[in-house]
């Protein structure tokens, strides 16, 4: 405030024409605002206005040159076999993915934490590799490896083990477990990541007073490492969540998006079936909508259970 | 709070934009040598290449306006989609365009973004296996071109009929097949055909060969009739009494299906003409073992084969050289010259049925190697037996119900009665 003061007395002694251009463009108001425009622009044009437009669109039947509003039809079309396996095959996967995508990450971060584990730094980057990879290409060698026939890898091992060969991709079980273990080898190494970074703000003066207290590892672990990785932790399951019902291309590299009797439907696969395979956008968008509502619940119940909006 | 909302808009842009924001400049006028250039869009890497030998050809014999094919390889999906939504948004369409037939009729929905070909089609018409005009047709406008007949045929591993003692020449019909199977099964231990679980080859053929489809003439659903539940308990029962395999990998284009074929895994195969490329390409081991016949009947006087498949060749209403493309799309496509080399590169079954006994598809080349030099003359016998499927608005969405919802049910997971997994998908497709 008294920055502005001293400049416009400063500027007082300047001609009326040149200092209305100079007022432009070192006016203090208006510099923020050129500051962040980039990010505005690129937020209005390639997020507000499509997301405004999925909504209208969610309304209509959209064909080129017979664009038309029908009412609720795209919503009452959603009540239909396809969307509900889709649902469920998409919150099966979300929670199997919170089962292990959260406690293991958490537990082999807490180890790698440890300074007494050798060669650490391998660990660390090593399971961080597969992040890097991209999901289709590392879907491919998966695919390869749960093939059908007996001399497939993942066959030949279940015949070491004593166990039946599987047809990993016809059938509704075995295609969970493939998804999920995707997933998980993928994102593991993420996750073990932030766990890490939340390790590293603990203070070690508490471990070592909890230690003069008598405190074993698993009082130290559940009694400080715990708490304070909560925010961490609300962090992780914030987007594994979020993680979990945009869950597209695990399910993509095993089916390409015709999975038989549905059972690698998911709810983006879903959208993109409808909006890009049967040309229909309008229905697409309204799959969008409700998708959009059902993860916005469920992390709005998730942060408030979790405390995330109590004033700290 | 904001967090959840960026991340969850953000969500269901990811759903909804792949592939919006990619848009390449429709067509560029004339260059400075009056060469114009004419952008297309395939997701067949060999189509490309076909074009383009034609673009060739053309500037040699049209000196006075040549052209420059801009080709572009997509993958199968992200080609559809980007066509699909340049034409819808109105700009970076290309020039010519590619469109597989499943996909077709996406295009034609509401106002089609697509040139007419009347002009071009109508000198050749009676030339032309009628019903390839008629997929890519709407009120009596065509707008599409295709490539092949698709003309399904029986590819049969001779080796392994020799061994069981069968002549594939005395099976007639259906019948005939199922009890020659019976006795490659006993003699080799392997399977007499393979049947597609996760696609629709194994089929869709069948039941266009007896006349009949998912769709009657009328557009009406005819999925749930007499003939399709019949030939789907066929199928089911081939399965059964183990004289036919499901298709390892679900389909006749997965790796696992490839390998196993190669090494002699099934007797024979019912597919397109169009499938010879896959032998050449991905099962060089059955070379000289496999031979070509037309189906088998389901009557006595009934057809021996079906047009499948096939990929229509568009010229989009953002041309801005709408005139010069189509003149080159009847040559690629439409002329005599065309459809030799349709044959020449792609072993494709041309169009126009006037060529099929011309010397110059009589010509060795790595299809007759393969199968041997009497694959036209075996196509000339079943000329006038070749019916295409009915297309229309839903095709996309029947096509996928009718594999993930009966046929995988039915054959595979053998939950569901023929006739009450045909029922339950004509029942929602009606809706």
């Amino acid at each position: 405030m008294e920055n502005q003061l001293n400049y416009s007395t400063s500027t007082q002694m300047v001609p009326q024409k040149k200092q209305k251009r100079e007022n432009i463009l070192f006016s203090q108001k208006l510099a923020p605002y050129i500051f962040v425009s980039p990010f505005l622009i690129s937020f209005f044009v390639f997020f507000l206005y499509p997301s405004i437009q999925t909504i209208v669109m969610s309304f209509q039947e959209v064909l080129p040159g017979e664009t038309k509003f029908i009412g609720l039809q795209n919503y009452k079309n959603l009540l239909n076999p396809h969307f509900f396996a889709a649902l469920r095959n998409t919150t099966v996967y979300t929670i199997w993915t919170l089962i292990i995508l959260i406690p293991f990450p958490l537990i082999l971060a807490v180890i790698l934490n440890s300074k007494v584990i050798p060669g650490r730094n391998l660990f660390r980057s090593s399971f961080f590799i597969p992040a890097l990879t991209s999901t289709i290409v590392a879907g491919v060698i998966f695919r390869l490896i749960f093939g059908e026939l007996e001399s497939a890898p993942a066959n030949t091992l279940m015949r070491a083990l004593g166990l039946d060969a599987q047809q990993w991709t016809m059938h509704w079980g075995t295609g969970m477990f493939l998804m999920v273990f995707l997933a998980s080898w993928k994102w593991l190494g993420v996750n073990i990541l932030y766990f890490l970074s939340g390790l590293q703000n603990i203070p070690k003066e508490l471990y070592e007073s909890a230690e003069m207290d008598g405190a074993g590892v698993f009082t130290k672990f559940f009694k400080i490492t715990l708490p304070l990785l909560k925010p961490v932790t609300v962090y992780v399951l914030t987007i594994s969540i979020f993680g979990g019902f945009r869950m597209y291309e695990e399910s993509f590299v095993f089916w390409q998006n015709q999975s038989p009797g549905d059972i690698g439907l998911t709810l983006v696969g879903y959208i993109y079936q409808e909006g890009f395979v049967n040309n229909d956008m309008g229905f697409g968008s309204a799959i969008g909508i409700v998708l959009l509502v059902i993860v916005l619940i469920l992390n709005l119940i998730q942060l408030k259970f979790t405390g995330a909006f109590r004033k700290e | 709070m904001l967090l959840v909302i960026n991340m969850a808009v953000s969500l269901f842009l990811t759903g909804c934009s792949s592939g919006a924001g990619n848009s390449s400049s429709g067509s560029s006028p004339k260059n400075s040598n009056g060469v114009t250039k004419l952008t297309l869009w395939t997701f067949v890497e060999q189509h490309a290449k076909f074009y383009e030998f034609m673009a060739d050809e053309w500037n040699k014999q049209h000196p006075d306006k040549k052209i420059q094919i801009q080709a572009t390889t997509y993958p199968y999906d992200d080609m559809h989609n980007k066509l699909l939504l340049s034409l819808q948004s109105g700009v970076g369409a290309p020039d010519i365009a590619d469109i597989e037939i499943s996909r077709f009729s996406n295009y034609l929905k509401g106002k089609p973004q697509l040139v007419e070909l009347n002009d071009i089609v109508d000198p050749v018409k009676d030339k032309i296996v009628q019903s390839r005009l008629n997929i890519y047709s709407k009120d009596g406008k065509y707008y599409g071109i295709d490539f092949h007949v698709g003309a399904t045929v029986i590819y049969y591993n001779k080796e392994l009929l020799d061994k069981a003692g069968v002549d594939p020449d005395k099976i007639v019909t259906w019948e005939d097949f199922k009890e020659a199977g019976k006795k490659v099964v006993r003699a080799t231990g392997k399977p007499m055909i393979t049947i597609e679980t996760s696609d629709l080859w194994s089929y869709w053929p069948l039941i266009v060969q007896q006349g009949s489809d998912f769709y009657g003439k009328d557009g009406s659903v005819t999925l749930d009739n007499e003939t399709n539940i019949k030939t789907l308990e066929f199928l089911k029962q081939l399965l059964d009494e183990k004289i036919a395999k499901a298709a390892p990998g679900g389909g006749h284009h997965t790796e696992e299906y490839y390998g196993f074929m190669n090494k002699g895994g099934a007797a024979s195969v019912v597919m397109p003409m169009w499938y010879m490329g896959r032998f050449t390409d991905y099962m060089p081991d059955l070379k000289g073992k496999m031979i070509i016949r037309p189906l088998p009947r389901w009557t006595v006087d009934g057809k021996r084969s079906a047009g499948m498949g096939g990929t229509g060749t568009v010229i989009t209403t953002q041309s801005k050289n709408i005139k010069l493309a189509k003149e080159f799309l009847a040559f690629a496509k439409l002329s005599k010259e065309g459809n030799i080399q349709i044959w020449k590169q792609l072993g494709f079954d041309p169009i126009r049925w006037d060529v099929w006994e011309d010397p110059a598809l009589k010509e060795p080349n790595k299809y007759t190697e393969y199968f041997g030099n009497d694959i036209f003359n075996i196509l000339m016998t079943v000329k006038d037996e070749i019916d295409s499927p009915t297309i229309t608005e839903n095709t996309p969405k029947m096509n996928q119900l009718v594999v993930q919802s009966a046929l995988y049910k039915v054959l595979k997971e053998g939950k569901q009665s023929p006739e009450q997994a045909l029922k339950n998908v004509a029942k929602e497709m009606r809706k």
